[in-house]
């Protein structure tokens, strides 16, 4: 038994290992003032100073960071009013049908919600830019938030909403000082998770994206293509930070709610 | 509950109508026109000549290929994740490089795959030198099995945390080997997280087309691939958008097979 155990654990380990292999690597050679991705020589911080001083790149920064916080906040308020309009969905097959709705949006492969999205932002006018990424992170965000909000409603005893409506609370009331308080934990739930979409997204941006805008994804995805630099490597050391901050945030939320909570699904 | 009326209804199916029904019949309606703007049936007939597919059923392989050895990776994985004492701790270290930007993962193999990447230092070391790694089969299989790897061990974790381990126990008790514990009683009851993990790697694993570009050096063209061409590149929405509903016909008919098990299971 201890020996399959430890066989066990050697397995999850190299798993593991590889699994960090390479943010490890990037970050180690962000380090190098060779200049490249290979022959450690020196250490240095020129990149990380390069990345401070590329206004471009700031820019871009500060883009994919209001695109995410504006997407994920409308979005979290689209996919709670989803989620209540799924729960009083009246007939057990209706629920079924708007759930599967729903679920369509979240197996949808990017390649397809970003050239569906492109097409309909053609025809109706929108300029590619700022307005149409913002829209399309709403539209891949919504179903996301409806899923993490969705099992805490059906948590909740429909005799809480009874109780208030017998002590006369009217219908906003017993939304903003029942409901909301009840499924708080999956609101929340839904926001982060719609935050680290949004800032993660590549593939969907990359078709809404006009010439005008880009984000960090896409950016990045441009740059690799030109060339390695390692002033990326350092950009990208310093979002794995940021990201372990959000990470760290979302957990710390989720174990005051101590509830089990998977991440979402890929893209 | 209450017969009153779901005001919550409307505003959803609104944002349902406009982001999930129009963008798709706009692609089933453009995938109908041709470069010219005249109506035709043209782009299917050309998705029908052996160029196209040839590259569809390449696509459906390396897919297939991608599912299959995240299936075999991921289930030992997920396995001993079960088996260890800190689970929640092995759990957020799983999740944690899913939430690295993609495109900064992908980068970094292209440092790690690249002619004096730490891949071919270690092989000169052994003295088998250099090979070429970057831009084959095996770092586009390789990178995307990594890519997709936590998508298949979390369902799959989830199916084997749910097995009652006295069912184990009761095999075992009447005389079941190890093997035939794990192939009568462990596999068929966690069949339903890894239906649910191969709909989730092998749907995006038909689309992608960034790993495919940097990682495949374009060797390999896949159905992501050849829409976001069309798309981008040459403007042949026309041929695209035909593309793109034969990928969501296979993207319904696996969600068929599969059992949706993603849409019940909500995580």
């Amino acid at each position: 038994m201890s020996a399959s155990r430890r066989l066990q654990s050697a397995y999850l380990i190299v798993v593991f290992a590889v699994l960090y292999a390479p943010i490890a690597y990037m970050v180690f050679y962000s380090f190098n003032s060779g200049g490249t991705m290979h022959g450690f020589e020196g250490f240095t911080l020129e990149y990380y100073g390069e990345v401070f001083q590329d206004a471009r790149l700031l820019i871009i920064v500060l883009n994919t960071v209001v695109v995410a916080l504006l997407s994920s906040t409308i979005s979290t308020i689209l996919g709670v009013v989803g989620a209540l309009a799924i729960m009083r969905a009246r007939t057990r097959r209706s629920r079924n049908a708007l759930l599967s709705m729903n679920n369509v949006l979240i197996v949808s492969p990017d390649v397809i919600i970003g050239a569906s999205l492109l097409v309909m932002f053609t025809m109706a006018g929108i300029r590619l830019g700022f307005t149409s990424v913002l829209l399309s992170h709403i539209a891949f965000s919504v179903p996301i938030v409806v899923l993490m909000v969705l099992p805490k409603l059906q948590e909740m005893s429909p005799t809480l909403i009874d109780a208030a409506r017998d002590l006369g609370a009217t219908g906003w009331q017993v939304l903003s000082r029942v409901v909301v308080p009840f499924i708080k934990p999956g609101i929340f739930a839904g926001f982060f998770m719609a935050l680290t979409y949004s800032l993660d997204d590549f593939a969907v941006t990359f078709f809404v994206t006009g010439n005008g805008f880009s984000t960090l994804s896409v950016e990045i995805y441009s740059r690799a293509r030109q060339g390695v630099s390692l002033s990326i490597n350092a950009l990208s050391a310093l979002i794995f930070l940021f990201t372990l901050l959000i990470v760290l945030g979302y957990y710390v939320l989720n174990r005051r709610s101590a509830k089990r909570l998977g991440t979402g699904v890929p893209r | 509950m209450n017969a009153k009326r779901n005001v919550y209804l409307a505003p959803y199916l609104a944002w349902m109508a406009l982001f999930i029904v129009i963008p798709i019949a706009l692609i089933v309606y453009d995938s109908f026109f041709d470069l010219d703007g005249g109506f035709t049936f043209g782009n299917y007939e050309k998705f029908l000549t052996p160029i196209y597919l040839k590259m569809t059923v390449s696509s459906i392989w390396y897919a297939f290929l991608i599912t299959l050895f995240s299936l075999l990776v991921a289930y030992p994985a997920a396995y001993a994740l079960t088996r260890m004492k800190h689970k929640q701790l092995w759990l957020l270290l799983l999740i944690l490089p899913s939430w690295v930007n993609l495109l900064l993962k992908v980068y970094a193999f292209l440092g790690i795959f690249g002619t004096y990447g730490f891949v071919n230092g270690a092989l000169e070391a052994l003295g088998i030198g250099r090979q070429q790694i970057l831009f084959t089969d095996f770092s586009f299989v390789f990178v995307s099995v990594y890519i997709f790897i936590p998508f298949m061990i979390l369902p799959v974790y989830n199916a084997l945390e749910d097995l009652n381990p006295s069912l184990v126990f009761a095999a075992r008790d009447l005389g079941a080997s190890g093997w035939t514990t794990f192939r009568k009683v462990v596999f068929p009851l966690t069949l339903d997280g890894v239906k649910a993990g191969c709909q989730a790697v092998f749907i995006p694993a038909l689309s992608l087309f960034m790993i495919t570009r940097l990682v495949a050096g374009n060797r390999v063209i896949t159905l992501g691939t050849a829409i976001e061409q069309h798309f981008l590149v040459t403007q042949d929405w026309g041929m695209g958008a035909a593309i793109a509903v034969f990928l969501i016909i296979a993207m319904v008919v696996i969600m068929l097979l599969t059992g949706s098990g993603q849409a019940r299971r909500v995580r």
